[in-house]
């Protein structure tokens, strides 16, 4: 049975690269983790796309671990339930690609 | 995927809006301070789920909207500059400033480029040394962290082509001023989730001793808000006032301690302007005497240019929740997206912003 679901206006359009808020937080999964002379650097897997990332504010996170990332830098670590599931409200807000760091970004 | 229903599902939101309504004996104004939770609202109408008598009013949490305009103005006159280059996050070319905009000025020539983060402007300052880049660092206690890191590692590598020109802005002292305002009608807030994730809520405690109104730090769907919700009208209707935290599984009481750090070893605490507001003590972050060949406005001398809003546009009520987007005569008429008379119709976090992509029918009828 379909539950009936909140009534939603249309996503707005963003283009990407661009945060779509500045207060919102993108979740992913953490695929490597290096000291880069100092600074702390990985490569985190948002859905199907891997980006860079920086990994200086969550020392407690390691590879496997899902951290929430805001303007290129992970500010928490969350379990992966939560992860996945505000990955899919992001998708739905149309806010994905906002949030997500551009291609080439360099983490450091 | 089960979990979205838990957090969307329409028959939770509506479960939870039966409770607050049975809960809620008086009137109660309630406000959201943040800008994402109040597009939130807007975009599943969770403002019409809930009863007459429990009404939202919305925050000043949008940081491109409480950017002050002689910020706006010192970065045109920067991006007028041929040696150099500013450097800002997407939303503030549309602001306007007294006179044009960064969007007028870079589609003039000047050179303007988006970042996604502050770590692209160190890398566009390493990729330009004969040039001056300039970063526009605007944002809550959310975005402040980047912010530093950008600075520190521009002195660590001494890269003396790089400079930000400094606007942050920090959420406890502008609750304060809207409490102590005559005008306020706020008697329970809904804390910012990500600004709590960083700085967690121990700063809040002295706010609810000292005004008599309990907060709840909140998330950003709708489930996590009408919950908040619930737990603001409780507090309220048996007479507690404390801080409750319903975004536990992103915050908590201590926050982010690594990125608190360099707020300190950066930033200090500084009297801060707020577009649509005015002055509030102790509310904003600039750099600290080590980091001021790092500092825009000491570097290039910039110079203050004050100009007041145009007098139709009534963000400054609407940035203190004590007038709604629709109230504006000029709404979604004069004052749109594409052409916007003030701040709060320019970013996606902006109340009126909000407002025009969702709220429009209800205006026509």
């Amino acid at each position: 049975m379909v539950e009936p679901e909140l009534t939603r206006a249309p996503v707005l359009e963003y283009s990407v690269g661009t945060p779509l808020f500045m207060c919102l937080a993108i979740p992913g999964k953490i695929l490597s983790a290096e000291d880069n002379d100092g600074l702390r650097v990985g490569r985190v897997q948002f859905g199907g796309i891997v980006r860079s990332a920086r990994l200086d504010f969550v020392p407690e996170a390691g590879i496997g671990d899902y951290v929430m990332v805001h303007v290129g830098f992970a500010i928490s670590k969350v379990d992966e339930t939560e992860a996945q599931r505000t990955y899919a409200l992001l998708q739905e807000m149309g806010a994905l690609e906002a949030e997500l760091p551009p291609e080439e970004n360099e983490s450091a | 995927m089960k979990y979205l229903d838990e957090y969307r599902d329409g028959k939770i939101a509506r479960t939870l809006a039966v409770e607050i309504a049975a809960v809620a004996k008086r009137r109660w104004v309630l406000m959201e301070i943040c800008g994402g939770q109040t597009h939130t609202i807007m975009r599943y109408g969770l403002d019409e789920l809930l009863p007459s008598n429990v009404e939202l009013v919305h925050g000043p949490g949008c940081p491109v909207c409480v950017t002050p305009l002689e910020t706006i103005d010192k970065a045109i006159a920067l991006a007028l500059r041929h040696d150099v280059i500013l450097v800002s996050y997407g939303d503030m070319l549309r602001v306007p400033g007294s006179n044009s905009d960064l969007f007028y000025v870079k589609a003039q020539g000047g050179d303007v480029r988006i970042a996604y983060s502050p770590v692209e402007a160190l890398k566009i300052a390493r990729a330009n040394p004969d040039r001056r880049v300039v970063f526009l660092a605007i944002g809550f206690e959310t975005t402040a962290p980047a912010n530093a890191m950008a600075a520190y590692q521009a002195k660590r590598e001494d890269l003396a082509n790089f400079s930000m020109l400094v606007s942050h802005v920090l959420v406890p002292p502008a609750i304060c001023t809207l409490l102590s305002s005559p005008h306020n009608l706020v008697q329970g807030f809904i804390a910012p989730g990500h600004v709590c994730t960083v700085m967690g809520y121990q700063e809040y405690g002295d706010i609810v001793r000292d005004f008599n109104v309990p907060i709840v730090v909140g998330g950003f769907e709708p489930v996590d808000l009408l919950e908040a919700i619930l737990m603001l009208v409780r507090q309220l209707e048996n007479g507690d006032r404390r801080v409750e935290n319903q975004y536990v599984r992103s915050v908590t009481y201590q926050g982010n301690s690594a990125a608190q750090q360099i707020l300190k070893d950066v930033f200090e605490i500084t009297d801060q302007k707020w577009r649509g507001i005015g002055t509030i003590p102790r509310s904003g972050l600039r750099l600290r005497e080590e980091y001021a060949a790092y500092d825009a406005d000491r570097i290039f001398n910039l110079e203050l240019i004050t100009a007041d809003e145009p007098a139709e546009c009534i963000s400054a009520q609407v940035l203190q929740g004590l007038k709604k987007p629709t109230d504006c005569a000029a709404f979604s008429i004069r004052c749109t997206p594409e052409n916007p008379l003030g701040a709060p119709m320019v970013s996606a976090e902006g109340a009126c912003a909000a407002y025009y992509h969702y709220r429009r029918r209800a205006i026509a009828s």
